[in-house]
């Protein structure tokens, strides 16, 4: 069975991807990524913010204290170097480079124009076979319009896309006036992929202690629907490669982002869970499933379900919404009527 | 051959050269001494090596008696071996200083020699320690500058090799140790030069060797021991010789020459000075001034001062001399004079061919004393007197026994071409970081020679610096505080109303001034002193808004990199570009390794600072009506009028010596009277969202947070704004609850905010304790204050029945957290860390037990906020009662502990047998209930007080011995209560052995170790408290040992009360463990987890910690009572659940741990491991000894 297929020019073996998660944060689970079945694997994030806040934390706990009294005058002592900034993410990506066999993604998320454009040269310089912006601003400024947050996301491709020679994915978020639009004008600005959806980890209440918490929740096979949905709408309209990241637990769902139009599936919350192992599980049954329909390949199905290819595009529009919402309604299990 | 300039101090110094000849280097932290021990460790660390191209072995020791043990042995065994120390350090090696004498052993000890504690202790500089080990038979090598530190720890290292004599390498701790200098590196070939290979080989020969067996260390008898003695005559005979030759080849090489004796000034003159150590660089800047206008005077500098070369001394000598003055920077008391003074006695009496000159001897800098020019004038103008005054002393006023010299305080040889400049700072802007950068930046950058000197504060908190800058075209030699400044910077406004920071402007100097208000609005905000002084001394006035520069540019409060700039754009040192240039590079030198970000911020705040700094037009005449105020108020007691506010006002030099005590007893209760005012916000009560829980008022680490239950009628004379409210105890309803914060005396620490768990429904942001601005509530919160005081305190027990015989049931126990927030704290306003993770636990303490508590407390953080003077924090109720409190040592504390134990043991039985014997004139009603009192609670305990009352009466005018005795021994008949109080580094290292020793003597003491695991009050040193995996100094790569487990040692007595505790994970637990070990009838040992700043956290999360330290496994919470087995229980109770989150949320959190994971992440992780697995083993045990499965 032929499970190849190409992803932001990477021939790969399967569509099996790592996504950025904690998995790819040691060469040791790197490793076991690649000895699963992954075909190529995003790092986790090098979140700029991140580093220059260790930085001045270090510099600030550091700086506390001293100079103040006679008998302390710092507390610490001069370790002499620090591995701040990029450097462990770096050599990170140079020694998976040099002990895996396959793509390594960096992935980035910046804060200043500097900072994108100084790390994803960095991270083509380290190896890295190409680059996933992790871009997204929450849009919480009042006095900032949607045009004006669009137009940054765009000087960022375009920024990194001048200063690197790796292709370069997006992974985007849905929250767009016009998602179709502001896919296609990523494109233009030099996006070779675009990754749906970026997941925001949504902060919860404790109603204990009255404490806005942070809240993290695996994904599950149903969130796959949104990016499944805006993959079979744009594949064959904007000119680029798209990967789905959110929502793939099973080879079913695997099936359906081919289908959709996806060049590749990404995986994070079901190998937190359920292991890394899953991936190779996932691709014997990806391959007893085309068996069995007689399908040669993955690039036969890619893109068959997609909007252009559907007998009822009008499927995907808003029209469907309504049917969903009665369908609501004759389900006996749920909760809205009861 | 080209040697580099470089700006060091003298520690730096002293170790650069100890460490590059040395192989084994055993250290222990000591002020001034610890930084020569910390830059050892850290280039061993990083696998620096000495002039051998090896590393040296640097080893931590418990305490400098160890440290000099195992110097020993290194030395007996081969190896080139050296140590650092000062003070009481050097004490502790003294048994050992004779032995490594008598055994003629080569070896150099540094000295930044310090104080000795004696009425009180003192971190400065002077002579007191080296001169109580001068009879130890070791060469004595003084240094008076950074260079000659730098000069004379290699030709005493030299020297020991060739002579067999060990060395003390000698300089003033503080004025030497810690100043910065311009001085000339020496090249390693410069130090190879000078050590002698063969004779390194010899000392490594004579090492012991069971190849080549030998002994040393016999015990001799009368037959021999006295021969044996005089053996070494030749040793010491043959020294002054070889170090002056040594002295020689190393002029011969560096072009530095030094003598045994250097004598500068007049070849006639008539009056010389004689002394040793930093004091003599004032002096030679002196004569050189003097002789410019005629005069015939000189120095004699004292270098090589054991052994004591006379002839070298009197040939040295110009033979002009009539009058000396021997000055003498320790005091000897009940001697016919001091050491130096003597010597120079028995030289001249000894060797002067002529008739004798006058000799006179002299006391000056004790304790860091300014030593300066005028004083000097001072002493060269006593010595043309027809009778000079001998055994003087200079620099201070004694008015007792009138020793002193008088002198003329304007008389000043500062010279014109030097930029003498003074920055008032506060701790945590970084003042005194950016200056040093700017010495740097001077001394290496320019031809420039530069000095820096820095004066810090008695209090940890809110700490007040003052930096001392010179540069000048000249080698400066001025080892004074500038008392001349040609520039000012006040880098906090608030200074100008509590201190007179121009009192050292010179004439047309520029002050620069960090403002809020601008250059058009500034004046009208000075106070009328400082006007008067800007119009009076013609000052040009500069400000900038430092802070909002800061706050732009992503600086927080440190406004130091501005403050630099524009030190270096108004004062013209540099071109101001090249000024610009030269900060930056300093600050990617200083900054570059934590990283782009932090560098960025700081290049930003430079090039921010220009365009805010403005020059102000001085208005003609003083418009100001703001007054400076006083610095204690009126109704304080006489004493902390006359004598504290001194003090507090930074004018203490000038107290006579009638103003103090004569045997350092001190009156307790004094921060009181200290308003500091240094919190920017301040907690404000909100009464209707509050829960009156109490946990703000227990951990508030200053005392600054309190409650009152009080009669409702009370409330009809308080202050309008007074707030109040109905109590939730329901037996009290009828009456008003006040919490009220001293926001005057509070450091801004947020603990109580955080801890507070009462949130407003409306707005879950605000809590029953929100921050607000301190100086809008200033007046009226002072005011509510003074009215809250006035309140009477909830009382500790019910008041006695009617019929009088019995106290009735206390109406509420303390037991509870609730109810211990209304007892008064006898521990307050301490000058400790803001966020202090020590001080709530002694607060605590004394509001259970204070009023009959006596405390033995440790050298160490608690015995300096604890008795640091100008003010001190243990107080009194308005009964007087409160907690007596002494510190001995650092490691002897149990020891003086168990010392006031045994006293009230003896003295309370003396006391019961003459209660028995005058039992006939007592009454048996009062003699039975005298002697079978129930003291165990309040009631108890007042009843009792009264019944000694009774007996007092009984007593006076009794003139049988029997009766007089009584009477003078009554009060140890109402119980008192025992507290022995330390660190971490007194419990686990210098003070183990007599901890462990007073636990096995069963006796009732309570031992309260505040395990803040690292020794926090000398800046981070590892002690064996210090937990696996954490960085601190003297484990710079992680500490690869496990922490020492003290509570379960003292469990293994069985008969030891112990407790582990955390306020911050469970107040109730600790709570009950500080009452049971109180309640127990034998030692107890609580060990309190004490988070503190060396942790390097936010100290505002500091209970959290606590928290996640328990949670994680690292601390777990037990009791151990040995009264349980008496009823069949297991006496060893856990009282926290096993460890639930992983050890790394709980570590990660602090710079101690995270460093290394930024350092050497390969290290981190292994040692994480470690850790981890460490806990769960432990937890295993303790569950076990707790009968639950693991």
């Amino acid at each position: 069975m032929d499970l190849s297929t190409t992803y932001l020019g990477l021939a790969l073996r399967t569509p099996l991807v790592a996504s950025a998660s904690p998995l790819s944060m040691s060469l040791g689970s790197l490793r076991s990524l690649e000895d699963a079945g992954a075909s190529a694997i995003v790092m986790h994030s090098l979140f700029e913010e991140q580093i220059h806040q260790e930085m001045h934390q270090l510099d600030h706990y550091l700086n506390y204290g001293v100079n103040s009294f006679a008998e302390a005058l710092d507390y610490f002592p001069d370790l002499g170097h620090y591995n701040l900034g990029s450097d462990a993410y770096l050599q990170l990506i140079s020694a998976a480079k040099a002990s895996l066999h396959v793509p390594i993604i960096g992935s980035l998320n910046g804060v200043s124009h500097g900072g994108w454009t100084s790390h994803a040269r960095k991270i083509q310089e380290a190896g890295a076979d190409a680059l996933e912006l992790n871009v997204y601003y929450v849009a919480a400024d009042v006095d900032v319009t949607g045009a004006a947050v669009e137009q940054m996301y765009l000087d960022v491709i375009r920024a990194v896309k001048e200063c690197v020679t790796i292709p370069v994915a997006v992974k985007m978020n849905p929250y767009f006036g016009s998602m179709a639009n502001m896919a296609r004008q990523m494109a233009a600005a030099g996006a070779d992929a675009l990754v749906l959806f970026n997941r925001f980890y949504q902060p919860d209440f404790d109603l204990e202690r009255l404490d806005v918490v942070p809240h993290l929740v695996l994904s599950t096979s149903h969130e796959l629907r949104l990016p499944l949905r805006w993959v079979a709408m744009l594949h064959g309209r904007v000119p680029v490669d798209f990967a789905i990241t959110t929502g793939v637990h099973t080879h079913e769902d695997v099936l359906k982002g081919m289908m959709a139009g996806a060049k590749v599936t990404m995986m994070a919350s079901e190998l937190l869970r359920n292991g890394v192992e899953r991936i190779g599980q996932i691709e014997a049954e990806l391959v007893r499933w085309m068996t069995e329909r007689e399908y040669d390949s993955i690039r036969q199905m890619q893109g068959s379900m997609s909007q252009l290819h559907v007998a009822d595009p009008a499927a995907f529009e808003r029209a469907n919404y309504m049917k969903v919402l009665q369908s609501w309604q004759q389900d006996p299990t749920s909760v809205l009527l009861r | 051959m080209h040697r580099p300039m470089v700006t060091i101090d003298g520690n730096e110094a002293a170790a650069h050269v100890a460490y590059r000849t040395n192989e084994v280097i055993a250290i222990y932290p000591i002020t001034p001494s610890s930084p020569m021990g910390e830059w050892a460790d850290q280039w061993s660390a990083t696998r620096a090596t000495n002039i051998w191209g090896t590393t040296p072995l640097v080893q931590e020791m418990q305490s400098e008696g160890g440290a000099v043990g195992t110097v020993h042995g290194a030395l007996q065994t081969g190896a080139l071996t050296t140590t650092f120390t000062a003070s009481q350090g050097l004490l502790l090696m003294i048994p050992n200083m004779y032995k490594i004498a008598g055994e003629l052993t080569s070896t150099v000890f540094h000295i930044a020699a310090r104080s000795l504690a004696a009425q009180g202790l003192s971190i400065f500089g002077d002579h007191s320690d080296v001169m109580a080990a001068r009879s130890a038979g070791w060469a004595m090598l003084f240094a008076n500058s950074v260079q000659e530190v730098l000069d004379f720890a290699l030709i005493a290292q030299a020297s020991t090799l060739e002579s067999r004599l060990p060395f003390l390498h000698v300089f003033d701790g503080f004025r030497t140790s810690h100043e910065v200098m311009k001085i000339e590196m020496l090249h390693d070939d410069d130090i190879r030069h000078m050590i002698d290979e063969e004779l390194v080989r010899a000392h490594r020969a004579r090492g012991l060797t069971p190849d080549h067996p030998v002994m040393r260390g016999t015990a001799q008898n009368p037959d021999t021991y006295f021969q044996s003695r005089e053996t070494v005559n030749p040793y010491y005979h043959a020294t002054p010789g070889i170090v002056q030759a040594l002295m020689d080849r190393f002029a011969a090489r560096v072009g530095r020459q030094y003598h045994l004796f250097d004598y500068v000034g007049a070849p006639d003159a008539e009056r010389v000075i004689v002394l040793m150590g930093s004091g003599a660089e004032a002096v030679e800047e002196t004569v050189a001034h003097l002789l410019s206008t005629g005069e015939r005077v000189g120095v004699l500098k004292v270098r090589l001062y054991r052994p004591f070369a006379v002839e070298h001394f009197l040939a040295a000598l110009p033979t002009t001399t009539r009058t000396i003055a021997v000055l003498d920077r320790t005091k000897e008391p009940g001697a016919s004079g001091e050491p130096l003074y003597q010597d120079v006695l028995t030289a001249l009496v000894e060797g002067w061919p002529g008739p004798l000159p006058k000799v006179i001897g002299g006391r000056y800098g004790l304790s860091s004393k300014e030593f300066t020019p005028a004083m000097v004038k001072g002493i060269f103008d006593e010595l043309a007197a027809p009778s000079p005054k001998n055994h003087f002393t200079i620099g201070i006023v004694d008015d007792v026994t009138h020793s002193h010299l008088r002198y003329d305080p304007a008389f000043s040889v500062e010279p014109p071409e030097v930029v003498r400049a003074m920055f008032w700072g506060l701790g945590s802007d970084g003042t005194v970081g950016a200056n040093k950068n700017s010495i740097k930046i001077i001394g290496e950058e320019t031809d420039h020679f530069a000095q820096g000197y820095f004066v810090y504060d008695s209090k940890k908190s809110g700490a007040r610096t003052i930096s001392h800058l010179r540069f000048g075209p000249a080698p400066i030699r001025s080892t004074y505080l500038i008392d001349r400044a040609n520039f000012v910077a006040v880098h906090q406004f608030g200074f100008l109303e509590r201190y007179d920071v121009l009192a050292n402007a010179e004439p047309g100097a520029t002050l620069l001034l960090n403002s809020t208000h601008g250059p058009a609005e500034v004046w009208d905000h000075l106070p009328r002193l400082v006007q008067g002084k800007i119009l009076e001394k013609r000052l040009r006035l500069h400000v900038i808004d430092a802070l909002d520069v800061a706050r732009q540019t992503g600086m927080g409060g440190r406004i130091n990199t501005i403050m630099q700039t524009c030190f270096f754009a108004i004062s013209g040192v540099l071109p101001r570009d090249e000024a610009i240039a030269q900060i930056k590079h300093a600050i990617a030198k200083t900054y570059g390794k934590r990283g782009e970000a932090v560098v960025q911020k700081n290049y930003d705040a430079v090039d921010a600072t220009l365009a805010n700094l403005h020059e102000v037009t001085i208005p003609a005449a003083i418009s100001s009506t703001l007054e400076m105020p006083p610095a204690v108020p009126a109704d304080a007691p006489a004493f902390v009028q006359e004598v504290t506010a001194m003090m507090i006002a930074g004018r203490g030099d000038e107290l006579p010596v009638s103003a103090l005590p004569v045997d350092g007893t001190y009156p307790t209760g004094t921060t009181r009277w200290e308003k500091r005012n240094i919190a920017l916000e301040v907690p404000v009560w909100d009464a209707e969202v509050c829960i009156q829980c109490g946990k703000c008022v227990l951990v508030c680490p200053h005392a600054v947070i309190r409650s009152k239950v009080y009669d409702n009628v009370l409330l009809a004379k308080a202050p309008a704004t007074f707030r109040s409210t109905v109590p939730r105890w329901k037996e009290l309803a009828e009456q008003r609850y006040t919490l009220q914060v001293a926001v005057e005396d509070c450091t801004g620490c947020t603990l109580c905010v955080e801890i507070c768990p009462a949130k407003n429904k409306s707005q879950v942001g605000r809590k029953a304790i929100n921050m607000e601005a301190q100086l809008p509530l200033r007046d009226t919160e002072r005011a509510n204050w003074d009215f809250f005081l006035e309140i009477p305190e909830f009382p500790r027990y019910a008041p006695p029945t009617s019929d009088g015989e019995a106290a009735a049931p206390a109406a509420m126990r303390f037991t509870n957290v609730k109810n211990v927030q209304l007892l008064e704290p006898l521990f307050e306003f301490s000058g400790a860390c803001a966020g202090c993770g020590e001080t709530p636990y002694l607060k605590l303490v004394s509001q259970l037990y204070g009023d009959h508590a006596i405390i033995a407390n440790a050298t160490g953080c608690s015995s300096i906020y604890g008795g640091n003077l100008p003010t001190t924090p243990w107080t009194t109720n308005k009964a007087g009662r409160g907690p007596a409190w002494s510190n001995s040592l650092f490691e002897d504390n149990a020891e003086f502990g168990l010392g006031m134990r045994l006293t009230l043991d003896k003295q309370v039985e003396y006391a019961r047998e003459l209660v028995r014997h005058l039992a006939p004139a007592l009454g048996a009603e009062l003699t039975d209930a005298l002697l079978t009192a129930d003291q165990d609670d309040d009631a108890g305990l007042e009843a009792q007080r009264q019944r000694v009352l009774q007996l007092r009466a009984l007593l006076a005018g009794h003139t049988d011995p029997a009766a007089r005795d009584l009477h003078s021994l009554a009060d140890v008949l109402t119980r008192k209560s025992v507290w022995i109080v330390g660190g971490d580094g007194w419990a686990y290292d210098i003070g183990f052995g007599g901890l462990d020793h007073v636990m096995a003597s069963g006796r009732n003491i309570n031992i309260l170790v505040l395990d803040t695991e690292v020794y926090s009050n000398t800046g981070g040193q590892a002690s064996k408290s210090t937990p696996l995996g954490a960085v601190a100094k003297f484990a710079s790569g992680g500490k690869p040992m496990g922490k020492k487990d003290l509570g379960l040692m003292a469990i293994n007595y069985g008969h030891v009360y112990v407790a582990q505790i955390a306020m911050g994970a469970d107040d109730a637990q600790t709570l009950r463990a500080i009452r049971e070990a109180e309640a127990y009838d034998g030692p107890s040992l609580v060990i309190a987890y004490s988070h503190c700043i060396a942790h390097g956290i936010n100290m505002a999360k500091g209970l959290d910690q606590q928290r996640l330290a328990v949670e994680s496994g690292h601390w777990p919470l037990y009791r151990h009572d040995p009264r349980r087995v008496a009823t069949g229980e297991n006496p060893f109770q856990l009282d926290c659940k096993a460890p639930r989150i992983p050890l790394k949320q709980y570590i990660y959190n602090e710079t101690r741990y995270r460093m290394l994971v930024q350092s050497n992440p390969e290290a981190a992780a292994e040692l994480l491991e470690h850790a981890q697995a460490a806990v769960h083993a432990r937890w295993a045990r303790y569950a076990a000894m707790a009968g639950q499965g693991a």
